[in-house]
């Protein structure tokens, strides 16, 4: 077979090309560059006229120069004129020239275009690839718009060349994944499936990959390939290993076509014909079959080959589901690979048994392999391995064995690798709190995993153990000891901390019998914390002291004495000040019957009584809030978004553990006048203390905060789907969203108040306001009959992973509506990470006796948590510089759905939440904003321009942020509103 | 432009780019199947080369990399890189790189770095012979080497 020798054809190329290699230092190189570049600008200018031979030589130096990172700017027009060369070697370079650097704004793409079209037209198959292999390679809507009509037509013409069958396949794939609407569906489409029959197997390669991308747009249409690719499949799998020739690969016959027909049927449920599933079925048994038998050869290639058409099968089996006996036989297979010597087969094993391991027919048969896979998470070298190893733990754990799988995990969690620790918390917490018999194993587990990994236990998890330990009287007394017993622990996690101080706050006096833990103990255990903690973790410690004031009046004095202490009282810290006067006074004031009262122990979380706490809340004035802005305070959180800066949040953040104390718990409406004594009480300090600067009463902004309930102890519920007490209706529960809901809620994204939802019977009005990560929203539902409605129930469902992202809490509202009344309902909402879909309101009641339903999108978007930021040109450059990675920016252009006025514009982007920036784009027609999402996990930083088209009547909107899905979500929201 | 939209996840048997790189980082191919910008590209290579540069032959041949998987082979300096979809199928991906460099093997007749470097402008066709708009194309080694033999005997 003759070689390709080193740059033979092109001399020039190849000195260049060592010139190059031979540059001793950065300079020499760019000096040698520099000076082919005049070499070859000169040429091109020359009044000479230039062969295609010098043309093509020069060419592909400049292409030459461009991929070893340099910038190109001329050529571009010889480069085109190389394209109507008639000679190969020529129009390859010319090709190329054009497919690596083309820029789709060219002017010259008119004539690229041409170029193209001769060649395609030419009936010279070698020119023909070409030309499709450039369109497939640019894939720019011009070309689609150009090409898109021909190119099935050249795919399934009587005469075309296989190879150019294959090339106008997969471009004309490209085209239609770029541009679905410029490709016209047609009589063709029939004939593609049919390419599935034909003889040349790399037309069929590269046909099923169009089919396939086809299949997932407009299922129905293709349905015919099923039975054709199930005939492919089982004509190769029931090959001998030589049958197919060339298609043969170190004896396993066609396996990438076999691995490409499995994923095509894999857009399918199982085969509704039975000759056809039977016939699947048994290709399904050839290929585990065939894994049993002894390999044609020792070559890795022969088993990977051979393999991969094993793991795409049982992806199938997994997808179908329905196959007992081939499930289980799956993952016997699998199972003999967790031993494997090969690390990949070790890896992908463990990847496809997690999938396996979800269903009911294989979950007993998955479950066989616990101790090979525990022994995987301790022994394997490779840190995604034992990842996958965690997973299917994870995945395969139930009640039976989840004792054994937490312990393992926890065991692995001291030595697992940074990146992973979270989840692997996570999990823990997840399994410990799901399978839990009793419940001082849980709090073991969790109290263990603070111990272990208390950096990576999150708020949500040490909220949870609270929230768990509060409702279940049995478990409290352990609790408290054994909270007691972690803190003797000379240095412990500061979430320990926090979980002990409340746990003995609350629960103390259960173990304070014993002189071991007496209070005096108990208090100096945790007093020689403080000083070693955060300022939320000494908030709530100071709450801690409160407590047990009332709780073992002996320890009194010294409480009072530490609160006293001027470290307290002026402390820097205004949470901390105003918490040491505040408690101070209390202790002092108030009889120990308010103190009772006030301190009481936290009732259990759920049935709290919110209305009367809201009402409390209000006499008290400030102090009172969110417990969750907390974290926005923690400085560390700020560098999340890695580029805008966050905005400060108001002064007087309101204290972030206050919601974790007794102190809100509502006093029995029996004791009014106590109630409203300490109230005023309260209100007295502030405005004497020193610390009432900040809490003189609630600016306007703030009253509405003010207002807001108390969401920490419920936000962990979102952690754990199961358990959850407040029944949330689950999502099978309620039908599908009404086909206008995407529409309303459009309506909604740059403004919070208006009419959502109205029909004959039923008006759903909104109100709502939003601050930082957290919201509050008024529905209002009129009646517009003259009969009442019966059994009304709003609900809000969190679909999907929405749960883990929004918290939102709902009221109750009364279960008739009167005919031509409205009630009210009020929600409080909190982001806790970046979301996507926005969460249902199902809307139930009987009218004339007859059930009616109703669900709509609730308009609660991510933009909604938007924080304006003001920036210079200057900053907001180099931030847009900064989020510069491919899936950082969103780009949508669109035609105009509205008149484009400047003024209307403004007001939805400044609707939609960002702040408009002035002066920034050097083109003043154009809209520059920034903003900063605030959840409660993470922020992210949202640069935005908007750039209108009046002529063409048309809009580019691009979005940065510092996440991608978060980039394209708003880009999507947003392109709606024009 | 629009050529956004062609790169969300789960489409499918979809190679996002191939590179082949050596141990000191020098890119010796890069062929992209989705739209970067330059300074894109810049960055998606170096941290290609930091990911697969640090794994041992203890390791798997596949890595995570952003929301992607990449399949790499390492063969002599040279590293071959192909980023795919996190459910598609690895082993496919691995034999289609192994695939490859026996194709490049016999067409320059035992391959080195070098013949890549002084003919570049023909590995990009041998690519897309075997793989094409993300996709493979072509797998039997007789047909491509068929058409690369024709191709070269072409003016």
């Amino acid at each position: 077979m003759p070689a390709v020798s080193k740059g033979d054809g092109m001399r020039g190329l190849a000195v260049f090309i060592s010139d190059i290699r031979n540059c001793k230092s950065k300079e020499a190189e760019i000096k040698r560059i520099n000076k082919e570049l005049a070499n070859i600008r000169s040429k091109f200018k020359g009044d000479k006229a230039l062969d295609g031979y010098s043309k093509k030589k020069y060419v592909c130096k400049l292409l030459f120069i461009f991929l070893l990172g340099h910038d190109i700017d001329f050529g571009h027009m010889e480069a085109v004129n190389l394209l109507s060369s008639n000679k190969y070697t020529e129009k390859q370079i010319g090709y190329l020239f054009i497919s690596v650097l083309v820029n789709s704004n060219s002017e010259l793409i008119r004539l690229i275009n041409n170029a193209i079209k001769n060649d395609l037209a030419s009936r010279n198959p070698t020119f023909m690839c070409l030309a499709l292999h450039c369109i497939a390679n640019v894939g720019s809507r011009e070309m689609g718009e150009a090409f898109a009509a021909d190119i099935p037509r050249i795919l399934v013409a009587g005469d075309s060349m296989d190879s150019v069958k294959q090339s106008a396949a997969l471009c004309l794939l490209r085209l239609y994944k770029a541009s679905p609407d410029l490709v016209p569906m047609g009589e063709w489409t029939a004939r593609v499936v049919h390419l599935l029959n034909d003889q040349h197997m790399g037309v069929v390669t590269a046909a099923v990959s169009l089919i396939t991308c086809l299949c997932k747009k407009n299922p129905d249409d293709f349905k015919t390939c099923i039975s054709l690719a199930v005939s492919r499949l089982s004509r190769i799998v029931s090959s001998a290993s030589t049958d197919l020739q060339d298609y043969t690969y170190y004896f396993v016959p066609a396996p990438w076509l076999s691995v490409k027909l499995l994923r095509l049927l894999q857009c399918y449920p199982p085969p509704e014909d039975a000759a056809v599933k039977g016939r699947l079925v048994e290709c399904l048994e050839t290929v585990l079959n065939k894994a049993q038998e002894p390999p044609k050869s020792k070559k890795v290639q022969h088993s990977n080959a051979k393999n991969a058409i094993l793991f795409e099968t049982i992806s199938l089996i997994i997808h179908y589901d329905s196959e007992p006996n081939l499930l289980v036989r799956a993952c016997n297979q699998l199972g003999q690979f967790l031993q494997h010597r090969e690390t990949n087969l070790r890896y992908l094993a463990l990847e496809s048994m997690c999938t396996l391991a979800s269903s009911e027919f294989s979950h007993e048969a998955v479950k066989t392999h616990i101790d090979t896979v525990i022994n995987a998470l301790k022994t394997e070298r490779d840190v995604s391995v034992r990842q996958r190893a965690a997973d299917l733990l994870y995945a395969m754990c139930d009640r039976s064995n989840a004792k054994q799988i937490v312990s393992e995990m926890l065991r692995y969690l001291e030595t697992a690798d940074y990146a992973i620790r979270e989840e692997i918390v996570l999990k823990v917490a997840i399994l410990a709190e799901k399978y839990a018999v009793d419940y001082s194993w849980y709090v073991d587990t969790i109290l263990n995993l603070i111990r272990i990994a208390g950096d990576y236990v999150s708020e949500e998890v040490w909220y949870r153990v609270l929230q768990i330990v509060t409702n279940r009287d049995d478990v409290q007394g352990y609790a408290a000891k054994t909270v007691f017993e972690a803190l003797q622990a000379p240095a412990c996690h500061e979430n320990m901390v926090k979980v002990g101080g409340y746990i003995l706050g609350e629960f103390g006096n259960l173990i304070a019998g014993d002189p071991r833990s007496s209070p005096p103990v108990q208090f100096s255990l945790l007093h020689s914390k403080f000083h070693l903690c955060s300022v939320a973790t000494r908030a709530l410690l100071l709450s801690t002291y409160i407590k047990f004031i009332n709780l073992f009046p002996e320890t009194k004095a010294t409480i009072q004495g530490v609160l006293r202490a001027g470290s307290q009282l002026r402390n820097a810290d205004v949470e901390l000040q105003q918490r040491a006067v505040e408690y101070l006074t209390l202790s002092s004031v108030a009889s120990t019957d308010v103190l009772a009262t006030v301190l009481e122990e936290m009732p259990p979380f759920p049935e709290r009584e919110s209305s009367i706490l809201a009402k409390l809340k209000r006499k008290k004035g400030p102090g009172a809030g969110s417990a969750l802005d907390d974290g926005r305070r923690d400085p560390s959180s700020n560098d999340v978004n890695g580029g805008v800066e966050p905005t400060p949040s108001t002064v007087s953040t309101p204290s972030p553990s206050a919601d974790l104390l007794g102190l809100r718990a509502a006093p029995p409406p029996a004791a009014p006048p106590a109630t409203s004594g300490a109230g005023n009480l309260l209100v007295d300090v502030f405005s004497d203390g020193p610390a009432a600067q900040p809490g003189l009463g609630p600016t306007p902004e703030e009253a509405f905060l003010s207002e807001l309930e108390p969401p920490a102890p419920e936000s962990p519920m979102a952690l754990l789907a199961d358990p959850a007490p407040a029944a949330d209706p689950g999502p099978e529960d309620i039908g599908p969203p009404i086909p206008e809901a995407d529409e309303l809620l459009n309506k909604f994204v740059c403004k919070n108040n208006g009419v959502l939802f109205e029909n004959q019977l039923l008006q759903i009005g909104v109100k709502s306001e939003f601050r930082q990560n957290l919201g509050r929203m008024y529905l209002f539902y009129g009646n517009k009959t003259s009969v009442q409605f019966q059994n009304f129930s709003p609900t809000v469902v969190h679909p999907g992973d929405l749960q883990t992202q929004l918290a939102v809490q709902t009221k109750r509202v009364a279960a008739q509506v009167d005919g031509g009344a409205q009630v009210q309902q009020v929600l409080n909402i909190e982001c806790l990470r970046d979301f996507l879909t926005p969460p249902l309101l199902s809307v139930r009641f009987r009218y004339g006796g007859a059930p009616q339903s109703l669900t709509l999108k609730l308009p609660v978007t991510i933009n909604k948590f938007f924080q304006p930021t003001e920036m210079a040109a200057q900053d907001f450059f180099q931030r847009w510089k900064q989020l510069s990675l491919p899936q950082q920016e969103a780009q949508k252009i669109f035609k105009a759905n509205h008149p484009m006025d400047a003024e209307v514009t403004k007001a939805k982007l400044l609707g939609f939440g960002s702040a408009l920036l002035d002066n920034v784009d050097p083109n003043p027609e154009n809209f520059v904003g920034a903003g900063i999402i605030q959840t409660k996990a993470l922020q992210v930083g949202c640069l935005l321009r908007l750039e209108p088209n009046a002529q063409a009547q048309m809009y580019r909107l691009t979005l940065r942020t510092s996440k991608e899905p978060v980039s394209r979500h708003l880009c999507e929201l947003l392109a709606q509103q024009f | 432009m629009g050529q956004g939209k062609c790169c969300k996840a789960g489409e499918g048997l979809e190679i996002r780019f191939i590179l082949i790189q050596n141990r000191a980082g020098k890119t010796r191919l890069a062929k992209w199947y989705m739209q970067f910008d330059d300074d894109e590209k810049q960055k998606l290579i170096e941290e290609v080369h930091a990911v697969v540069t640090v794994r041992d032959a203890k390791h798997t041949n596949f890595v995570e990399f952003r929301n992607f998987k990449i399949i790499y082979r390492r063969y002599a300096g040279l590293y071959f890189c192909i980023c795919v979809d996190v459910n598609d199928n690895n082993l496919a991906y691995l034999e289609a790189i192994h695939n490859f460099v026996e194709v490049l093997n016999e067409y320059f007749h035992n391959v080195c770095e070098l013949d890549l470097v002084f003919n570049f402008y023909k590995v990009y066709t041998v690519v897309d012979e075997m793989f094409l708009a993300g996709e493979i194309r072509e797998t039997s080694q007789t047909k491509v080497l068929k058409q690369l033999l024709m191709l070269q005997s072409l003016e």
